[in-house]
C-alpha cells in the first residue's frame, strides 16, 4: 500500500491505496464518493469522468498512487446540498435522464466542456460528449440538455439559481 | 520496471489483471517530456498528449490523427510517447510518424539512441526498445502544408482504426512519405506509391498545388492498396482494408495535391 494526500472536491484527504488501483476504486471504495461510475474500466464509456488538476479524465484510466498532491473534482461537488447545478437541473428538466447510469459523467464532461466555450454549436456538443456512452436515451436530450444549460449559464452565469 | 505515462493502455491491463508490475514509475507529470520544440525540425516530447497536438503539432497530419483518437477524456490523458511504446500497428500518430521520417529518440543509463521510426517497430506491439530505454522524444522536419491522414472506423470516435493512411508531400525537400496504419503487422511505407507519386509531382511541378487526374489518383490508390498486408480480425477483412486504403489513397493524393 502507498499512502496519498489528494484534495477532492476542495478537502484534503489521505488515504492508503494499493500499489495497481484506479483513482475510480479510490474515489468509490475508499472516500465514499460512488457518484463516478464504474462500467467499462477501459475508458471507453466515460461514466467515471472527473477533472484532475481541472483537465477532464476517465477515472478509471489513472493510477491512484499517481494522483498524490494533485486535485480532482467529481460530479458530487457540483450541487449545492439539494440544489442542483445548472448543468443537472438542465438534465432533469429536458429529460435527459433515463437509467441514470451515464449521467454523473455526462454531467461532468458537460461542466468542462462548457467551462471552454460557453455557447457550443451542435457538432461541438456531440463530439466534447463523444467519450460518454448512453445506452436508453439515443442522445437527443442529452444534446437538449447541454444546450439548455449554456443557455442557462450564459444568462445567469455558474451561480444561478 | 513499468512506465506508466497517459495510462489510456497500461491502467486497462491493471483494471483487469492481466499485469501485475511490481514496480510502476508514472512519468506523466515530468515536465522535460512535455515540451515541443520548433524550429524548421520539430522535437515533440514523449509527454505530449494528443489534446496539446490539435493545437500545435508541428505536422498537419499529426494534429488530424491526434483529432480522430478517442473522446476528450482519452486526448487528455494520452501521450505520442505512449503511442510509440505500445506499438500497435493500430496507434493512429504511428503511420504519420513513418510518413515524415521521423526518429524515434530513447534514453537510457547507458546514453541516448535515436532510431528512425523504419525502424522502430519490429511487430504487432513490438519495437526495438529495450527494457532499460525510455522513450523520450519524436522528432522530424517540418514538411510544410501539404499533408493529411485519414482512417477508416465504426465511428468517428472512440474507435480503432481498421485502416489508416497518412500522406506527406515536403515540397521542399521533393519527398513524398506514406505510412499505412492497421494493415500489416507494422507501419507500412508504399514504396512503390510514394515513387508513382513523386513522379506526379515531377511533371505538375512541386512548388504549385495541382489537381490529379482520376485516373492517376485511382492508380495511387491501388499501389497502397497492393503494397499493404492486411488480415481478417474482428474490425474488419484483409478485402475491406485492402479497399479502404485504395479509397483512402485516392482521396489522400487529391486532397494534398492541392495544397501548396
Amino acid at each position: 500500500m502507498t499512502r496519498i494526500t489528494v484534495t477532492v472536491n476542495g478537502a484534503r484527504e489521505e488515504t492508503a491505496v494499493e500499489a495497481h488501483e484506479s483513482l475510480l476504486t479510490t474515489l468509490r471504495e475508499r472516500l465514499g464518493l460512488p457518484g463516478s461510475k464504474n462500467a467499462c474500466e477501459q475508458g471507453e464509456c466515460g461514466s467515471c469522468s472527473v477533472l484532475l488538476d481541472d483537465v477532464l479524465v476517465c477515472a478509471c484510466l489513472v493510477l491512484a498512487a499517481s494522483v498524490d498532491g494533485r486535485e480532482v473534482r467529481t460530479v458530487e461537488s457540483l450541487a449545492d446540498g439539494s440544489a442542483l447545478d445548472p448543468v443537472q437541473r438542465a438534465f432533469v428538466e429536458t429529460g435527459a435522464v433515463q437509467c441514470g447510469f451515464c449521467t454523473p459523467g455526462l454531467v461532468v464532461a458537460t461542466h468542462a466542456l462548457l467551462r471552454e466555450n460557453p455557447e457550443p454549436s451542435l457538432a461541438e456538443i456531440r463530439e466534447a460528449l463523444s467519450g460518454n456512452l448512453c445506452r436508453c436515451t439515443g442522445y437527443g436530450q442529452i444534446v437538449e440538455a447541454v444546450q439548455r444549460a449554456a443557455k442557462t449559464m450564459y444568462l445567469h452565469g455558474l451561480d444561478d439559481e | 520496471m513499468t512506465v506508466l505515462a497517459g495510462g489510456t493502455d497500461l491502467m486497462v491491463e491493471l483494471n483487469f489483471g492481466r499485469r501485475r508490475p511490481e514496480h510502476i514509475v508514472a512519468i506523466d507529470r515530468v515536465g522535460e517530456l512535455a515540451g515541443i520544440e520548433r524550429n524548421g525540425h520539430v522535437r515533440m516530447g514523449a509527454g505530449v498528449t494528443y489534446t496539446r497536438m490539435l493545437a500545435d503539432a508541428g505536422s498537419q497530419a499529426l494534429a488530424e490523427a491526434a483529432r480522430t483518437i478517442g473522446s476528450p477524456q482519452i486526448r487528455n490523458a494520452g501521450t505520442i510517447g505512449g503511442n510509440l511504446g505500445t506499438a500497435s500497428p493500430a496507434g493512429d500518430t504511428l503511420p504519420v510518424l513513418a510518413a515524415l521520417e521521423a526518429t524515434v529518440v530513447l534514453r537510457s543509463k547507458a546514453g541516448e539512441r535515436r532510431v528512425p521510426f523504419a525502424d522502430y517497430m519490429t511487430g504487432p506491439k513490438k519495437s526495438v526498445r529495450r527494457a532499460d530505454e525510455l522513450i523520450v522524444a519524436a522528432e522530424w522536419d517540418e514538411a510544410g502544408p501539404a499533408q493529411t491522414y485519414m482512417f477508416v472506423s465504426t465511428r468517428n470516435a472512440m474507435a480503432i482504426s481498421i485502416a489508416g493512411l497518412a500522406m506527406v508531400v515536403d515540397r521542399a525537400r521533393k519527398r513524398v512519405g506514406i505510412g499505412l496504419g492497421s494493415c500489416g503487422p507494422t507501419i507500412i511505407r508504399p514504396a512503390d506509391a510514394e515513387g508513382f507519386a513523386r513522379g506526379l509531382f515531377d511533371e505538375a511541378g512541386w512548388e504549385r498545388p495541382h489537381r490529379p487526374s482520376e485516373s492517376a489518383a485511382k492508380e495511387l490508390g491501388r499501389l497502397v492498396a497492393a503494397a499493404a498486408r492486411p488480415i481478417d480480425d474482428v474490425r474488419g477483412t484483409a478485402a475491406y482494408r485492402r479497399h479502404a486504403l485504395a479509397v483512402m489513397g485516392a482521396r489522400a493524393l487529391s486532397r494534398v495535391a492541392q495544397i501548396a
